[in-house]
């Protein structure tokens, strides 16, 4: 399945339709993921099961949909990406197969990364999506890096950074945004702001007036954007998309959303107000776009129809993911480095 | 053959590599003005700004870029003035350089050599004269050369850069003066050590600065009857076991000797491996595990001097730990 692109001339509803094909098939993927994922890991007093298909923690970014949708929509095969932990819609969204990612995240020599990374560290350098990122930040300096490569190469390719509200408090924020910056590259900051780090919220946590002002203060151009609502995101991505190409340098979005789901898919989330999760469900993304939709006079069965089409894709996604065989173990020693290889301990 | 320093010998490698690879960029704080150990120098002037690259002071992120840059085409050398400095890039690489290969099933390569020169460079004290080699000798994924000479800091510099794999090369901060004869185009092997001196007592391997103390300290100890066999291991990982195997079991007894702590350093590795491989008796000899103090005094303490090597290798011979040798 390529990235959804919305086509050029496309009417208003088949324009929103297409971005809401892709969020419905994260959705559908994430939803299967965490499915699969109970017992996958030992933490918020759960326990593990042997028989988790999914291992280990899962980051769902359930409710985020429209910001990976939206800054997707714009870019093109030959740009780069790099994400974060909770990285599944950016990857989907930049064009990865589906099917080779639930293989990943289920352990396969057939996934994306051929079993060795996981949901944490899902990519498809095929697609520029350079890689998902255990470490909170750490993508920001390796896109200053693929976007100063593009530029010293002189190729036409865009970099979007996406990284959570909890990065902007590590170092690599500052000196990414102050890199970029000095260089002028050709860098998307996109500061998906989901309100927690962890278990924490992140404005406990937070000094000053967040991501955007910070970015300010550096003498990046800023635009904040409500990140569920997935035209204004397409729309603020497409302008800053747009400059970037032109040559004015880094750019940076703050899409504000709500993470859903808890930080790993284990995690109940109990710390949080149930009233706040219930009033976050009312402007969930793809409820919203649907209202959208219908308003465009696009018919409730084309959108059922759209839903049933991301479904079909991610059951899919699944038996096969069921049906692949995992890693020989000798794949551990594959792909470590070539000097040296074979001298193991 | 020409006569040049280490400094010269590493500038020299790097801009012949980057004449015939435009890939090739340099990056780091003051690369630009030469460098401060003249290690970039004249760079920029041939070269220019877009590849001999100006760094703000952030390491994390002049690694990271590196990183990204690696996995999109270029081929980048990475400054980081000190060691030390480099752990305020340990994320970038530990967790990215060295794991990027693997963890994402093979996608991308991760060709960058990261320049970390080790080592206790005079009066510099605690956090300027750390020797961290066996902390990166540690990480799956990462390559480790310690050049001790500048004919080695050309060859090898040449090859880290031609290798695919992220190499963390290791230059010594007390070394950049040193001069010696340098093969232009004379690459050397990454994982291959050196016999630097034959001998048949006692083989000692050790690497980049202390080679040079080694050498001189086994001239003293052949005058006391004990015949040494200076190994320089060049590469840290992967190493040349088979070379160090086949001259230990030549001499009957293994000492290693570093100017890093000795506790956990790479020392005890070969040791190991060696007593392991072939019951002989091995010996280490390191630094104490105290920080590198400010005062001469507190400095030399941190040191090993060439008498307590001397002293370790005639008592090693001298006391009938392993076969003496017929020679």
């Amino acid at each position: 399945m390529p990235a959804n692109i919305p086509a050029a001339n496309a009417s208003a509803g088949d324009h929103l339709l297409c971005l809401y094909l892709t969020m419905a098939r994260i959705r559908a993927f994430e939803n299967a993921a965490e499915e699969a994922s109970r017992g996958s890991v030992a933490a918020f007093g759960a326990t593990t099961d042997a028989a988790a298909l999914v291992r280990g923690p899962l980051h769902l970014s359930t409710g985020q949909e429209a910001v990976a949708a939206g800054v997707c929509a714009n870019l093109a095969r030959g740009d780069y990406l790099t994400s974060t932990h909770r990285g599944h819609g950016h990857t989907l969204a930049k064009g990865a197969d589906t099917t080779a990612m639930m293989c990943e995240l289920f352990g396969r020599s057939s996934g994306t990364n051929k079993g060795k990374g996981g949901s944490m560290h899902i990519a498809d350098f095929a697609v520029g999506m350079l890689g998902a990122n255990g470490v909170v930040a750490a993508g920001i300096p390796i896109a200053v890096g693929a976007a100063h490569s593009a530029k010293i190469r002189g190729s036409d390719a865009i970099v979007a950074c996406f990284f959570g509200d909890g990065a902007i408090n590590r170092g690599p924020f500052l000196e990414g945004l102050n890199w970029a910056k000095i260089f002028e590259l050709p860098l998307l900051f996109v500061c998906e702001d989901n309100r927690y780090s962890a278990t924490t919220a992140t404005d406990a946590m937070t000094a000053g007036d967040g991501a955007a002002e910070r970015a300010r203060g550096i003498g990046l151009a800023a635009r904040s954007v409500d990140g569920n609502d997935v035209l204004a995101v397409d729309a603020a991505a497409r302008e800053l998309t747009m400059r970037i190409r032109s040559g004015a340098g880094p750019q940076f979005l703050h899409a504000l959303t709500y993470r859903v789901k808890g930080h790993v898919s284990v995690d109940a989330a109990a710390y949080r107000d149930r009233g706040e999760v219930e009033t976050a469900l009312e402007s969930d993304p793809l409820k919203l776009a649907r209202e959208r939709l219908r308003a465009l006079g696009v018919a409730a069965a084309r959108i059922a129809q759209v839903d049933a089409q991301a479904q079909a894709e991610i059951e899919a996604a699944l038996a096969a993911a069921g049906a692949a065989p995992p890693p020989e173990p000798v794949e551990a020693y594959t792909d470590v480095q070539d000097t040296g290889a074979g001298q193991w301990r | 053959m020409a006569l040049m320093s280490y400094a010269q010998a590493a500038c020299l490698a790097l801009a012949e590599v980057m004449r015939t690879d435009g890939r090739v960029v340099a990056l780091g704080e003051d690369v630009g003005h030469g460098g401060i150990f003249g290690q970039y120098r004249g760079l920029r002037q041939e070269f220019g700004a877009a590849r001999v690259i100006d760094t703000p002071i952030s390491e994390a992120t002049i690694m990271g870029a590196a990183v990204g840059m690696a996995l999109t085409g270029l081929r980048p050398v990475v400054e980081m003035r000190v060691v030390d400095f480099a752990l305020c890039a340990i994320d970038e690489i530990v967790n990215q350089a060295a794991k990027n290969r693997y963890m994402f099933g093979g996608q991308g390569r991760v060709p960058l050599v990261a320049r970390l020169p080790i080592g206790i460079w005079s009066g510099s004290a605690a956090q300027h004269s750390q020797s961290l080699e066996a902390w990166f000798a540690h990480i799956p994924g990462l390559v480790v050369v310690a050049p001790a000479t500048a004919a080695d800091n050309y060859g090898l510099l040449a090859a880290a850069i031609r290798c695919g794999d992220p190499v963390i090369f290791m230059e010594h901060k007390e070394l950049w003066g040193l001069q010696d004869e340098v093969l232009p185009q004379r690459t050397a092997a990454l994982g291959k050590a050196r016999i630097a001196r034959a001998g048949s007592d006692l083989t000692l391997v050790t690497w980049s600065s202390m080679v040079h103390t080694a050498l001189s300290t086994a001239g003293q100890a052949m005058q006391q009857g004990v015949s040494v066999e200076v190994i320089d291991l060049r590469t840290i990982w992967p190493w040349d076991r088979e070379l160090v195997l086949a001259s230990a079991a030549r001499t009957g007894r293994l000492l290693v000797a570093h100017e890093a702590v000795q506790a956990a350093g790479f020392g005890a590795e070969v040791a190991a491996t060696v007593a392991e491989e072939l019951g002989v008796p091995v010996r280490r000899l390191g630094a104490a595990r105290i920080p590198v103090g400010y005062a001469r005094t507190l400095e030399n303490a941190a040191r090993i001097s060439p008498q307590d090597l001397l002293r370790e290798m005639t008592v090693f011979v001298n006391r009938g730990g392993g076969r003496r040798s017929m020679a």
